[in-house]
């Protein structure tokens, strides 16, 4: 530990019980990017989900926005150690989006525009713990924060909510993605405060 | 091409706090005394480590403000609204108070008084911090390498060493130091207050073959004197740039 | 406006992992070709590590993730390093 600096305290980090270990309250919503934002045109989006077995169904925006939605309220939790509570946001939820899929995978692999990759086990995209979000605030989605639309799954720390999602590939294998394969943990829950390989 | 030591891994050292000096309402000078200082060249920075009493530590890069002398090396820091570090930094701090750092870092946006050639600096807000360095480093050498300064503050008041800069302006011969002013400009200036254009940075000359740039500032501030820059004819690879980043400093 | 900054940021934490100083080595992009000094990458220095990006055809060409005690490493990007050393 370096030497304690008098008078210094730092960012906020009681937040009660709702603050998962090492993280702080932020009131703003930090920008935090691997790369260029990318600028989609809404007329050629697709979302695309492939199964292990390469089937695939895709949506273009417009289908995707006649799908049902929802509205939701959750927080958020990034691995650099700032938390937001209360965000609220609309958007598709993955039970919607994988209906009537016939899959054994148990893995998934999301894509972006970009080319940012991330992993996560597919049962953490089902069961109302996952959606494609195309609104925040009331408001579409800003490209910064990853509009059109982003994956949002709240109970991982925010790098698995990958921005500008492009598309999930269903997996029997499991593929780590940007940031699993560079040292960041590969399922990477805040409450077991799981950052790094190995944590 | 930067000469490349073997420099021995970058380690934490711990610096005293030898004075304070105000430079503006909102930001101030840092005199540091490191024991075992190796020197710096202009233009490099420091990175400083603050933690709190529990062991949250955090971290921010500074520019070193002066030329090698007989402190360890000066740091201005500009206090910014709802900052974590520069509050502490800007106001806490005091004389006789440990300070954590490692450095000196950088050998890319560096200024070596052995260069003969015209250098054009470029600043923005905070961004004059390495480029001072440079303007002391040049003095206390004696390099009669031709320095043209462009400083594009918002207001008067929120110019860094804005005394130590006439005086030099006077006194230090080659120096040309030129203000543009964005939100008000003094009483009695010949412009209106308005952005850094083509102009201002070229002194109407056409690009100076062997000329050196270094821009430093807010990266938006960077980009638009980089492209005007380029726009007028200086070769993209002449130019060195140090982006802080979209608020122009270290939060 | 990009959000990138200059590859000088990348230099206190790779100072860290080597002696010499990286962001004044030339690499070599391995998508594109291009040869620049480290120092002249675009680096993406929010995201949970840092990602430095060819200037020229913005393919990724270093990414670094420091944790604590240790670090991570990923130079596919590039073709060589060219350090300077002393003769």
């Amino acid at each position: 530990m370096g030497i304690v600096s008098r008078g210094f305290g730092g960012h906020r980090r009681t937040g009660g019980e709702k603050l998962p270990p090492g993280q702080y309250l932020v009131t703003g919503f930090p920008v935090l990017s691997a790369g260029p934002t990318p600028r989609i045109k809404l007329d050629s989006w697709e979302l695309k989900i492939r199964t292990e077995t390469g089937e695939s169904r895709s949506w273009d925006w417009a289908a995707f926005r006649a799908l049902p939605h929802e509205d939701i309220t959750v927080d958020l939790h990034c691995v650099t150690k700032w938390s937001k509570f209360g965000t609220a946001w609309q958007g598709v939820s993955l039970d919607t989006l994988l209906t009537g899929v016939e899959t054994t995978a148990q893995f998934a692999l999301a894509r972006s525009y970009g080319g940012y990759t991330t992993n996560l086990p597919l049962a953490d995209l089902l069961h109302g713990q996952a959606w494609i979000a195309y609104s925040y605030d009331s408001a579409d989605l800003d490209p910064e924060h990853g509009g059109p639309a982003r994956l949002l799954v709240p109970h991982l720390y925010l790098w698995k909510s990958a921005k500008w999602v492009q598309g999930i590939d269903l997996r029997r294998d499991d593929e780590p993605g940007f940031w699993e394969s560079l040292g960041y943990h590969n399922y990477g829950d805040p409450w077991r405060e799981q950052r790094y390989w190995g944590d | 091409m930067a000469r490349a030591a073997v420099l021995g891994r970058l380690t934490w050292q711990v610096g005293t706090v030898a004075g304070v000096r105000d430079e503006t309402p909102t930001a101030r000078t840092i005199m540091l005394d490191v024991p075992g200082w190796p020197g710096h060249q202009a233009g490099q920075h420091v990175d400083v480590r603050l933690t709190a009493a529990d062991g949250y530590s955090t971290q921010r890069s500074y520019s070193i403000a002066s030329a090698p002398g007989s402190t360890s090396l000066e740091l201005t820091v500009q206090r910014l609204p709802d900052g974590e570090v520069s509050p502490y930094l800007a106001e806490v701090l005091a004389p006789g108070d440990p300070l954590e750092l490692r450095g000196p870092i950088g050998g890319w946006f560096v200024w070596d008084p052995e260069n003969a050639e015209p250098v054009l600096l470029v600043a923005g807000g905070s961004g004059v911090v390495p480029l001072m360095a440079m303007i002391r480093t040049r003095a206390m050498s004696g390099s009669q390498a031709p320095f043209r300064l462009v400083y594009s503050v918002r207001a008067p008041d929120t110019a860094l060493y804005a005394g130590e800069l006439a005086d030099r302006a006077r006194s230090d011969a080659g120096l040309d130091v030129t203000y543009v002013y964005t939100r008000s400009a003094p009483p009695g200036w010949p412009a209106p207050a308005g952005r850094i254009n083509t102009d201002i940075l070229t002194a109407g000359q056409p690009a100076q073959p062997g000329q050196a740039v270094f821009v430093c500032g807010p990266t938006g501030f960077v980009e638009a004197a980089a492209d005007l820059l380029v726009d007028a004819g200086q070769e993209p690879r002449t130019i060195k740039t140090e982006r802080f980043g979209p608020s122009g400093g270290q939060t | 406006m990009n959000a990138h900054l200059d590859g000088n940021v990348l230099a206190g934490t790779l100072r860290e992992l080597f002696t010499v100083d990286i962001t004044t080595a030339t690499g070599q992009c391995v998508s594109c070709g291009t040869t620049a000094a480290m120092a002249e990458a675009r680096v993406y220095a929010d995201a949970p590590g840092m990602v430095a990006r060819c200037a020229t055809c913005d393919e990724v060409v270093l990414r670094l993730v420091r944790g604590p005690g240790r670090a991570w490493l990923d130079m596919r990007g590039l073709n060589y390093l060219e350090l300077q050393l002393p003769a």
